[in-house]
């Protein structure tokens, strides 16, 4: 879990999940061309990512694609919510959004 | 082939042979499929039946492959549309160290289904770990 938190704890990384959450599994080549990252830069957060198991990548043909794994996330929030909270906070992640009109946070 | 819908990988600390009678039981098809469970005998060539809470059911997928506890990969009927091609699901079971890696690799679902499965599997792999790693089905605790 501490890899998940130092993973998340940067904000070109948490761009690059949020790249492959708006489209996923996207090639290296793919996801340079929609950030403005150094082709270095884009592949040491990926490896990050990877070590905390937020990004996966599998071989497609000769094609290697990253895809966001979420589970890791799911995990942390099933560690301290419990089932029965998840309906209010689903209405207050709701009313979030529609008054800040899904603008991103950076 | 076409790429992957979606990949999800997560650790769990268990048995290849737990993990793989907890992925096919019936209880776990529950939590991810939203109409029902899942039914078969998850060998190859066998048929999935999806079965209702009247106990309905009705033929929806088809096993392709089956190699316990390493390997299971199925078609299923997401939409009504049976035009469309059935998407395909696959697990893939690896001993990591103390634990077993479970990838689940998701086919062939369209954008509105894809929204929809996404949050029903990553909600039951981390219910599966949960299940597995405490041995307490915390579902049935507060239900």
């Amino acid at each position: 879990m501490d890899a998940v938190f130092k993973a998340l704890a940067d904000p070109s990384r948490r761009e690059l999940l949020d790249q492959l959450y708006r489209h996923n599994g996207q090639t290296l080549r793919e996801l340079c061309d929609h950030l403005d990252m150094t082709r270095q830069a884009v592949t040491k957060h990926l490896k990050m990512l990877e070590t905390a198991n937020l990004v996966v990548v599998v071989w497609h043909g000769r094609e290697k694609l990253h895809y966001l794994n979420p589970v890791p996330i799911q995990e942390i929030y099933d560690r301290w919510l419990s089932k029965y909270e998840r309906h209010q906070l689903d209405a207050l992640s709701q009313l979030k959004q529609k008054l800040e009109g899904n603008t991103q946070e950076t | 082939m076409d790429k992957p819908t979606f990949i999800y990988v997560t650790y769990i600390v268990t048995t290849l042979e737990q993990l793989w009678e907890e992925l096919t039981s019936e209880s776990f098809t529950q939590q991810y499929w939203e109409d029902g469970q899942l039914q078969s005998d998850w060998q190859v060539g066998s048929s999935i039946q999806q079965v209702n809470q009247n106990g309905e059911s009705v033929d929806i997928g088809e096993v392709l492959q089956s190699e316990p506890p390493y390997r299971l990969t199925y078609t299923v009927q997401v939409t009504d549309t049976t035009e469309a091609q059935p998407s395909r699901v696959r697990f893939e079971l690896e001993q990591s160290g103390a634990t077993v890696k479970l990838t689940l690799i998701h086919h062939r679902l369209d954008a509105q289904s894809c929204m929809a499965m996404g949050h029903r599997w990553t909600a039951s792999l981390s219910y599966l770990k949960q299940l597995l790693e405490t041995k307490e089905d915390l579902l049935r605790l507060v239900a």
